[in-house]
């Protein structure tokens, strides 16, 4: 019978407290007339600003919890930071939406904090059955959220075909974890790396059970072939939930994959190197090319999320090789920052500008924005440039560092197909622009506060921390994962 | 405050000060947007002046630099590089010259979005000078990356019908090449651990087989942007769309980008593929210089000549780049410049016409001499010092070219076969300049609509006159312009030639 004391809850504090929080709340929300709800983001607010605290107050750390099935390390520190952060956004970005679109309920930001705390232990998971507990905590609400502009019929479909394919994904991870189960007698990644080190009698099953494991994480980080869920529910989620998931559910899905890989997996990193160059290969280029012929903003974000998440799975490949192991780590974290930066900025510039019943999303709705809404124009730009990876923006930033680490891997194949693709963004992204400066429209705005301080602050935090990237670097750089 | 007051700092984003008030003004205040960004483009070229006071012609080695460590974590090693030498000074001067003259030829050329215009304008100032500053990889990628944005509106929002186009033409063109050369820089910061350019040309020692590989990554963002054949076809498309003052920085400065890196990154990092694939180099110059030449001879449209001409006239750098000798260097680098200026001015002078005619087509004139002889003389000037007609600056450049060329028949280049054929191309141009010329001045007047045009006015003849000055200056005088280019290219060919022993 293993023994827990309370330094375990200690030191997963600001999760516990999220969760604590998010129950709390809902009893809270309870007694709130309908009117005020707009509390419920407050305290919601308030809640992840005290967690937000608690998790840099842990920075140095490193420690297990929980017998091993948790740990807390520069690397889950670093996530749960970028975890809050987001979701602090996120409830700006939701504030005034909710309440135009006439969908504001209280439970909005209980669910948020519920997948939140979701996402935070995935981050600190170092047990397969962890792993899949967190994974269902962070989608959960994620379904629900998508569905959350009921009786929309976009919405609803979004949210069903989330949770269907949701589902799908999550068996596949739990399948894997069954053979990885049975192939090495445990659950725990540490036990799991000695126990390849050791021999295994069944190396094929080991190698099924990881492969089933990438692909419903895949599912989850939206990689093609498994992306297919992404463009409809982007499309039809409320917009702030799109920007949500577009950042959260990616950060989450790539916590479990760089730590479960790169921790317990690096003895079949040979085997598995080629199959993730595939899926990189088919999602930098699907992803591409189909976000070419979009016409509708959120479903180009939508595909250009997914090239994201193939530019990120990238510098992943190399993940076995000990002398990049912590580059691929640190550049992928670079990168989900510089992505949730630019992300957040540009949903923000989506909902200015969308109207109710989905009008206002057409890209040819954008059309005039840089003659008579400069600065908003200007965000966009500035966004638009950092997703195609152009100086001096944090995205250039990102993938400079991504790119580093897939040559230091001896990967230039990939990294040749990287940039490539990166020119066939450019394409798409530049499109917005031409559309925003060199067409003439009449476009409609809402002026809403938090929405304009949102764009503001990531527009300018994508051009300054370009200038003065160092410390991210080191950040980044020094949430190491706890090797064994 | 030291730091922005190094020379190069200022020289380098003093724009940004115009930037500055400009941002502050209404939209309407277009007249004060246009003193302003003129004012600030001055200012920029009075301290390049500075710049060139402070210089020391005579030391062949980086000056005036500037390091400081920017992003040194994580086995990054970046650093904030810039300085200043033979290589570079000239162009340094072209840039902060040309800047005001393109600014004042938009004084009634452009009324759309002044101040726009004028911001986008001085930010495409500061990245043509990083680019020609810097001295480390990463900064260096970053102002050249960043000279697209700027321009890349100019010509989207200020261009002619089919701007759009031309614009994401120009943008997906030159990305194509530069993102490979990006490749390059990170092969070269991880396996030689720094990207600073001294460093990095002092340590050397790159395997010969890799060299080749790297030479060709950063050849492919050059070549597009110089444009070599066959890379050129975003350059007609740019220059006929961009507004005139677009296409005299494009063609004056931007252009020169791409020769410049050749001449900085190319020689000094990949010596031994330099000296191998220079046969390869100076037959597509040759090949560009006589294509283009043909094409301009067929063209209607006077400016598409013009823009043409410049794939002939940058065919001549090219090969004088590659020649590898000191003749040839030294004349490709004054030949950047003489081509900065005399298309430059051609540009402004296609301009001129534009504007009071709005039509570019060589057949809808004739016999203009008669009606605005001022206009006739200035343009016969420019257009013999185009076609390199002695005593003139473009005889000066191209002549010591084709001397380099041909020196180099028994060197790199194995024949002297690049220089012969180079120099029908500069009978072609006197060809197609001269017929241009012929079509458009001389003879009587044979459209109406051409019989009311004015004559220049005193704000045109001021923005060609410098220019007129600095055509002849290098015709009758090149020696203090050589001696600012010689030590430093000395310094070059001795790298080159190290390598060559190390070859053979």
């Amino acid at each position: 019978m293993p023994q827990y004391s309370l330094d375990d809850l200690l030191l997963i504090l600001p999760t516990v407290f999220i969760i604590g929080w998010a129950c709390a709340l809902l009893l809270v929300d309870l007694f709130l007339p309908a009117k005020r709800k707009n509390l419920t983001a407050f305290l919601a607010a308030l809640g992840l600003l005290a967690a937000l605290v608690f998790t840099v107050k842990q920075v140095g750390i490193e420690a297990d919890a929980f017998v091993g099935m948790l740990v807390i390390d520069g690397f889950s520190i670093f996530l749960n930071a970028l975890v809050l952060l987001s979701g602090l956004v996120s409830i700006a970005l939701a504030y005034n939406y909710l309440k135009r679109m006439g969908i504001e309920r209280g439970e909005y930001y209980v669910l948020m904090l519920f997948s939140i705390s979701g996402m935070m232990l995935m981050s600190m998971a170092a047990d397969l059955i962890v792993v899949f507990l967190s994974l269902e905590l962070l989608s959960i609400p994620l379904y629900i959220l998508a569905a959350f502009a009921h009786p929309k019929e976009a919405s609803e479909e979004a949210g069903m075909k989330y949770f269907l394919l949701g589902a799908f994904a999550g068996g596949f991870i739990l399948y894997g974890i069954a053979l990885v189960y049975g192939a090495t007698g445990s659950t725990g990644l540490t036990q799991i790396y000695a126990a390849a080190q050791n021999g295994l009698e069944n190396p094929l099953f080991f190698l099924i059970g990881a492969a089933l494991i990438l692909i419903g994480l895949g599912f989850k980080v939206a990689a093609v072939p498994f992306h297919m869920w992404t463009p409809d529910v982007y499309e039809g989620s409320p917009t702030p939930v799109t920007a949500f998931m577009a950042v959260g559910a990616k950060i989450g899905g790539f916590a479990a994959l760089l730590r479960i890989f790169i921790v317990a997996f690096p003895s079949i990193s040979d085997d598995l190197a080629p199959v993730i160059g595939g899926i990189v290969a088919l999602t930098l280029v699907v992803g591409n090319t189909a976000a070419i012929a979009q016409r509708d903003i959120k479903r180009l974000l939508a595909y250009s999320s997914i090239s994201h998440a193939g530019f990120i799975l990238m510098a992943f490949v190399p993940f076995g090789d000990e002398n990049v192991q912590q580059n691929v780590a640190a550049a992928a974290l670079f990168y989900l920052m510089a992505f949730a930066v630019t992300s957040f900025g540009s949903w923000a510039v989506v909902q200015t500008l969308e109207q109710a019943e989905g009008k206002g999303l057409a890209l040819e709705d954008y059309a005039g924005l840089g003659k008579k809404y400069p600065a908003l124009a200007l965000a966009m730009l500035v966004f638009m440039l950092s997703f195609t990876g152009v100086p001096p923006t944090l995205g250039f930033a990102g993938k400079f560092f991504l790119f580093r680490t897939v040559l230091e891997g001896g990967y230039i194949g990939l990294a040749v197909l990287g940039v490539l693709t990166s020119l066939l963004s450019a394409y798409y992204y530049l499109r917005v622009v031409i559309i925003m400066y060199m067409q003439t429209g009449s476009p409609k705005v809402n002026r809403e506060p938090l929405l304009n301080a949102v764009t503001a602050v990531s527009a300018v935090g994508t051009v300054v921390l370009f200038f003065t990237a160092t410390p991210l670097f080191r950040w980044a750089t020094e949430a190491v994962l706890k090797l064994y | 405050m030291e730091f922005i007051l190094e020379p190069l700092n200022l020289v380098t984003f003093f724009p940004l000060v115009g930037v500055f008030f400009l941002l502050l003004l209404k939209k309407e205040q277009a007249g004060i947007a246009r003193w302003i960004s003129l004012a600030a483009s001055l200012v920029t070229f009075g301290i390049s002046l500075w710049v060139l006071g402070q210089f020391n012609a005579g030391n062949p080695h980086l000056q005036m630099l500037i390091k400081k460590e920017w992003i040194q974590v994580a086995g990054w090693n970046l650093n904030y590089a810039m300085g200043i030498d033979g290589l570079s000074i000239l162009l340094v001067l072209l840039t902060a010259f040309l800047t005001p003259i393109a600014i004042l030829s938009t004084w009634t050329a452009v009324e759309e979005r002044v101040r726009d215009f004028h911001i986008f304008f001085l930010l495409l100032e500061i990245g043509m000078m990083g680019v020609f500053l810097a001295q480390d990889l990463f900064l260096f990628y970053v102002f050249w990356e960043f000279t697209l944005v700027p321009m890349y509106f100019l010509i989207g929002i200020w261009g002619g019908g089919q701007r759009m186009y031309a614009a994401i033409k120009f943008f997906l063109y030159t990305m194509a090449g530069s993102i490979l050369m990006l490749l390059a820089i990170l092969w070269l910061g991880i396996n030689q651990q720094t990207f600073f350019l001294p460093e990095l040309v002092y340590k050397g020692g790159i395997p010969a087989g890799v060299q080749y590989w790297l030479f060709l990554a950063f050849a492919a963002a050059f070549a597009i942007k110089v444009p070599m054949w066959p890379l050129h076809s975003w350059l007609p498309d740019a220059h006929v769309q961009a507004p005139t003052a677009g296409s005299v920085i494009l063609a004056g400065v931007l252009l020169k980008m791409g020769t410049y890196g050749f001449v900085r990154f190319n020689l000094p990092l990949f010596p031994k593929a330099a000296i191998e694939l220079a046969p390869t180099m100076a037959l597509l110059a040759v090949i560009g210089i006589i294509y283009g030449a043909a094409v301009s001879y067929s063209q209607k449209d006077v400016k598409k000549l013009v823009a043409y001409s410049s794939v002939s006239h940058l065919g001549f750098v090219v090969l004088g780049i590659f020649a590898l000798n000191s003749q040839g260097i030294q004349g490709g680098i004054l030949q950047m410049i003489n081509h900065g200026i005399s298309t430059g001015a051609l540009f402004l002078i296609v301009g001129f016409i534009y504007e009071r005619r709005h039509t570019r087509e060589m057949d809808e004139f004739g016999g203009l001499w008669k009606i605005m002889p001022v206009y006739a003389v200035l343009t016969l000037i420019v257009s013999l010092s185009s076609m390199g007609l002695p005593g003139l600056n473009g005889f000066v450049g191209e002549f010591t070219i084709l001397l380099g060329a041909w020196g180099a028949g028994s060197g790199p280049l194995g024949t002297p076969l690049y220089a012969g054929l180079a120099a029908i191309g500069v009978i072609l141009a006197a060809v197609y300049m001269l017929f241009m010329f012929q079509k458009m001045f001389l003879g009587p007047v044979t459209n109406k609509k051409n019989e009311d045009l004015k004559d220049l006015n005193w704000r045109e003849i001021l923005i060609l006159v410098p220019l007129l000055a600095l055509i002849f200056w290098i015709g009758l005088y090149p020696a203090p312009f050589f001696n600012l280019i010689s030590p430093a290219v000395d310094n070059l060919v001795h790298i080159l030639d190290a390598a060559a022993v190390a070859l053979h």
